[in-house]
């Protein structure tokens, strides 16, 4: 596995206090994102995991700008695409692709597989200018089919003729055509089998060591995410509550949230002492978010600080960030 | 035993002919057991509770076998019957609660009426019974639960409020369908914990319907891996767990990547994909995809005692059992 300095180049895609808010109806404002600050360096793994509604696919599809955000900023490479017009937008769109869960849905089912794949070959320019010859579009397709582990002939067929790991992979191909320098990953491999799931996710990080990807892996599962990731970020009801090194968020959170995702996960083990209680109640709605600290009703260790005034994310000594006012980890560690 | 299940075979029509979905699938399920049946799409799984709760209502499909409830045939029983049977004896719960509930009337009175269905009670007796329910069932606040329509709720409470009716009639067998798969995680824990204190407090017995092996490994007593319609092996969890006898079972465990312990390079991944059911092989449905197939597996093998477990493949009768499984300490 690459492994990067710590200090190492400008992040490829910055976000600073991201909001995305809808109407609802009623003069009611459901905070999807509220206030969102990451980065991501070149060839970083970024893993965004929480549970529904917490916002991490929609900042997922705010970084690529499929979304415009309420307020902040998303700078890629760079360039702040936040406000910039279609037009100039364009061109930066070769470098960031997306892959979706539903990997039926993503594909048109009338079109043939070698068709949908060139697609964005034929959308957007050649690299010195002009379209890409016929010539062009058949070797980089050959190319893609080798790199995601499909046979040539699958160019010619259709997408319902293939498996669900296979529709994915084709998916995963569409996405590399213009050569990315990051993807997005929404899910990708939330709806296949175990088995299948397995190879999809080994296939990912072939893919970002041998052309360098850096990627946004937006998931719910902690065990794909921690297999994927170097960093991650746990969200809560549109908020990033804890953000680091993937090893040390997930072996040792910071978090009392961090720590009950983790602990609610089912593991393939049968254990002999007996399980940890379940965290209590539901998520509440972001149309009417708990005031203080989000997590507090359904925190083991919320004082009565935490009911009024709400932590911001701060930098504990081992680098990762928080937002909580009694961190698991200690400050002196 | 409360339920025996012997050689259950459920065929539909595909393509003008009779197709095996699910093949000679033999279990028992005893009295305040947890059962987990579990495999991938396609398995067979739900099929199997389908045919076992009488529900397989496809033109043509035929059920052979036998499943014995409380010493009563239900293979051939009349629907009436089997209407009489279904909420009373044995209930059902599945993925989403929207299904099993009419979004036109409240929660309270869609159970309230199903208690009525089966007994002769008031209105305000088995309204009472319903907000008892829902309280024995973690829904905070019932009496006001019971006056909201299915939507108002969220996924948890709605999955509480379906295990609620599905036990108003103390069934003794309650049949969950993937019960916590659209849940979260921390919402998943809880109905978790919710079935497993069900025989404690209401004497059930459950039969878990899954593709997770984390939700079988912390639920089930006992359980059976389906692959491709067929049983593939059957045992006490914690023994199928720690040595899974068929490489299947090894291999579909190895390919979960683990939340704890050191990350491998790779994960250890299936090739291919499980047959449909018109293509399955004649020998061992695994064996295309089987890092141990050989000569013998052309021939389909039967299920063999494999220390407590038993395994449809022809390994431990070669004296060559699958090794236990390592798995890395739980505590970081």
């Amino acid at each position: 596995m690459t492994r990067l300095p710590v200090d190492s180049p400008s992040p490829l895609i910055a976000a600073q206090d991201l909001r995305m808010t809808y109407r609802v109806g009623r003069g009611q404002v459901l905070r999807a994102l509220d206030g969102v600050s990451l980065s991501v360096r070149p060839g970083e793994v970024l893993g965004l995991v929480g549970e529904s509604g917490c916002g991490k696919s929609t900042l997922g599809r705010c970084l690529l700008r499929l979304v415009q955000p309420s307020a902040g900023r998303v700078v890629f490479d760079g360039t702040d695409i936040t406000t910039l017009p279609e037009r100039r937008l364009r061109p930066l769109r070769q470098d960031m692709q997306m892959v979706f869960q539903d990997s039926y849905a993503a594909l048109n089912p009338r079109r043939r597989v070698g068709d949908l794949v060139a697609e964005p070959l034929r959308v957007h320019p050649a690299p010195g200018g002009g379209r890409r010859s016929r010539a062009d579009i058949a070797a980089r397709l050959a190319e893609l089919m080798d790199l995601v582990g499909l046979p040539q002939a699958a160019l010619t067929r259709y997408p319902h003729e293939f498996s669900g790991g296979q529709r994915q992979r084709i998916n995963i191909a569409r996405a590399l055509a213009l050569s990315p320098r990051l993807v997005v990953a929404d899910e990708p491999v939330a709806a296949l089998d175990v088995s299948i799931q397995a190879q999809i996710v080994n296939l990912f990080m072939d893919l970002r060591d041998r052309l360098g990807l850096t990627y946004v892996f937006v998931a719910h599962d902690l065990a794909v995410v921690r297999q994927i990731s170097t960093r991650v970020a746990v969200m809560y009801l549109g908020a990033i509550v804890e953000l680091g090194e993937a090893d040390a968020v997930l072996h040792r959170p910071a978090h009392p949230y961090t720590a009950a995702l983790i602990a609610a996960v089912p593991e393939p083990v049968v254990r002999t002492e007996g399980l940890p209680p379940p965290l209590r109640g539901d998520v509440p709605s972001p149309i009417a978010p708990p005031p203080g600290c989000r997590f507090h009703t359904r925190c083991p260790v919320a004082r009565d600080r935490c009911r009024v005034d709400p932590p911001g994310l701060r930098a504990l000594p081992d680098g990762r960030e928080v937002a909580c006012h009694y961190p698991l980890v200690g400050e002196g560690h | 035993m409360l339920l025996v299940v012997r050689d259950l075979t459920v065929a539909l029509p595909i393509g003008g002919r009779l197709v095996p979905i699910v093949e000679s699938v033999s279990f028992t399920l005893g009295a305040r057991e947890i059962l987990g049946i579990v495999g991938e799409s396609g398995s067979g799984k739900s099929v199997t509770s389908l045919a076992i709760m009488g529900l397989i209502d496809v033109p043509g499909a035929r059920v052979s076998g036998s499943v014995r409830f409380r010493g009563r045939e239900l293979v051939g029983l009349a629907p009436r019957a089997y209407r009489a049977l279904r909420g009373r004896e044995i209930a059902m719960i599945f993925q989403d609660p929207m299904t099993a509930f009419t979004p036109v009337y409240t929660v309270g009175r869609q159970i309230d009426e199903q208690i009525r269905v089966h007994q002769k009670i008031s209105r305000a007796d088995a309204r009472s019974r319903t907000v008892r329910l829902l309280g024995d069932m973690g829904v905070p606040d019932p009496e006001r639960v019971a006056g909201r329509y299915p939507h108002q709720l969220s996924g948890g409470l709605r999955q509480r409020a379906m295990i609620a009716m599905a036990l108003s009639c103390n069934p003794a067998l309650l049949i969950a369908d993937e019960p916590t798969t659209a849940l979260d995680v921390t919402v998943q824990a809880q109905i978790l914990d919710l079935l497993r204190g069900l025989r404690r407090e209401y004497g059930s017995s459950v039969l878990l319907i899954t593709h997770d092996m984390g939700v079988v490994a912390e639920t089930c007593d006992r359980t059976l891996v389906l692959y491709s319609g067929l049983v593939a092996e059957r045992g006490p969890t914690g023994a199928l767990f720690a040595q899974p006898g068929h490489p299947y079972t090894a291999a579909l465990l190895d390919s979960i990547p683990p939340l704890h312990g050191p990350r491998p390079a790779r994960l250890p991944s299936i090739p291919g994909s499980p047959p449909a059911p018109a293509e399955r092989p004649a020998g061992c449905p695994f064996a295309p995809r089987c890092a141990y197939a050989h000569e013998a597996c052309a021939v389909r093998p039967a299920l063999v005692a494999s220390g407590v477990q038993d395994v449809a493949c022809v390994l431990p009768a070669e004296g060559r059992p699958l090794p236990p499984r390592f798995v890395a300490e739980m505590s970081a």
